[in-house]
Order: structure tokens, then sequence, then C-alpha cells
């Protein structure tokens, strides 16, 4: 075995099991720390397949911002000690066929094809290579999907403003109390 | 990695990891466990792209910069979420599905 070998079995095995503690952890706040290590070994693996980049960006934007950000709505929302009921079990068994047949349908079809691996060394995807692809405009070029997701980004943070602030008489109304 | 694990274990991992996912937003009836489940599917649909991209097509970097993407995508629809679930535990004191049925308040 290789070390490559071996840490691919460490990811995946962790990516399997948290995952799967995401989904039926009856506490809410464990239910996010699952969450958390799973989106870590998804870095591990941007890392096994040398985009030192991508891996970086999802540690810091998905385990750092979106867990910290689903970690604080729980503290807002919920309260720490509270557990969830038990899930009925007959929607526990019919989603649990719904998500078997579609896993075991996807694994077949995924087994079912060679794959031919191009075993060509690949280039260093380094940040000078990156900077420049996102902002060339010819055919390697990506500059038209990086300006839409800026715009998307604008108007993502000007909505959850506007969602999530007061309203002008619901003020009014807490300072009278 | 690309000689020593074949793409297919890649994709099995991403498989299982989505249809985790699915089950969580299928049993779940709290918004934020949902929208965790919700972050898992996104998440194993990004190691799809980087895995094909490095495995089929290593001289191109499309996989990579669409996974950049839906990061960036997955963010925003985060913070969405996010103050939409805070506006309704404001209103309803709740944020278990089945209690929040009125939209208009």
């Amino acid at each position: 075995m290789e070390g490559n070998q071996i840490m691919f079995a460490i990811f995946g095995i962790a990516i399997i099991i948290f995952s799967i503690l995401t989904v039926t952890s009856r506490r809410i706040l464990r239910a996010a720390v699952s969450l958390f290590f799973v989106l870590l070994s998804t870095a591990g693996i941007y890392f096994l397949l040398n985009f030192q980049f991508l891996a970086a960006v999802q540690i810091t934007l998905y385990a750092g911002g979106i867990v910290v950000l689903i970690i604080f709505s729980i503290l807002l929302t919920s309260q720490i000690s509270h557990k969830f009921e038990a899930v009925e079990l007959k929607k526990k068994v019919f989603s649990a066929i719904a998500a078997i047949a579609g896993a075991v349908l996807v694994i077949t079809t995924i087994l079912s094809y060679s794959f031919q691996a191009d075993t060509a060394v690949a280039a260093e995807v380094n940040m000078k290579l990156i900077g420049k692809t996102l902002m060339e405009t010819g055919e390697n070029g990506f500059v038209l999907p990086f300006e839409v997701i800026s715009v998307l980004l604008v108007a993502a943070m000007i909505g959850a403003i506007v969602v999530a602030k007061k309203s002008k008489s619901e003020t009014e109304d807490i300072n009278k109390k | 990695m690309v000689t020593v694990v074949p793409l297919e274990y890649l994709l099995i991992v991403a498989a299982i990891m989505f249809f985790t996912g699915v089950y969580g937003f299928l049993t779940r009836r709290n918004l934020i466990t949902m929208l965790m489940s919700l972050e898992l599917i996104l998440n194993s649909v990004n190691i799809n792209f980087a895995a094909f991209n490095r495995y089929l097509f290593p001289g191109k970097l499309e996989g990579h910069f669409f996974s950049l993407f839906i990061i960036a995508v997955a963010a925003s629809e985060a913070a969405v979420a996010i103050a939409i679930i805070i506006n309704i535990y404001r209103r309803f004191a709740t944020i278990n599905v089945e209690d929040v049925s009125e939209m208009k308040y």
C-alpha cells in the first residue's frame, strides 16, 4: 500500500461515516460538527488530487465560513440540550429505500463504465495560472462566470441583509416594551 | 494518486455522500439540518468535478473552476437561507417545517 492509498482510505471512510452521522444524529450541534469533519475530509481529497488552491478554498469557505454560520444559527434558534424526537419508522424506511435504490443504481452505472484514466503528468495548478485563467477572455478563460458569481454574491449579501433585518414597526414595538 | 487509486473509488464515495444527503433531506424536519443535508449534496458534486478533471482531462481546468464557482454559490445560498431561517424563527418561534405553513404575515 502506498501513502496515497492509505490517505484516500482514511478520508473516504471518514466522509462516509461522518456524513451518515450528519443526517442521523439527534443532537443538532453534533450533526453540525460531523458536517465539519466531512468538509475537512473533502479538503483532504482535494489535496490528494493536487488541487491545493481548491482545498484551501474548501477549508476557509466551507469548513470555516459555512459551518460557523450554521453553528451560530443553531445557537440562535435551538436549545443545545434539545434532542430531536426519533423519525417515524415508516418515513425512515421509505426514505432509506429511496436513497439506497438511488445509490445502487448510480454505483452499478459507474462500475459498468470503464474509465480510461489519463496518466499524463498534469500541469501544476499554481496561483499564477489560476489568476490568469479566471481573468482571461479567450478560449480557456472564465471571466464570464467569474463576473456572474460576483453579481450573485452582491445580490445574496443585499438579500440576506434585507431579509434578516427587523422591520421598522417591529423595532418600535420592542422599544415601547 | 491518479495511478494508485482508480477513479471509480472517488465516484463511489461521492455517490454515497450524495444519497446520504438525500436521505437526510427526506427524513429531517428541522430547517437547519435540511440545509446541512443540502451542503452534503453540493459537496459530493464538487468531488466529482475535481476527480473527473484530474483523471480524465489533466491538461485542462474546467472541473477545478466549476468546483470553485459551486463553492461560491453554496456560500451565498447558505447566507440567504440562514437569514430566512432566523426571520422564520423570529416570526413563529420554531423552525420545524411542519409548523411553518403560513407565508404572508
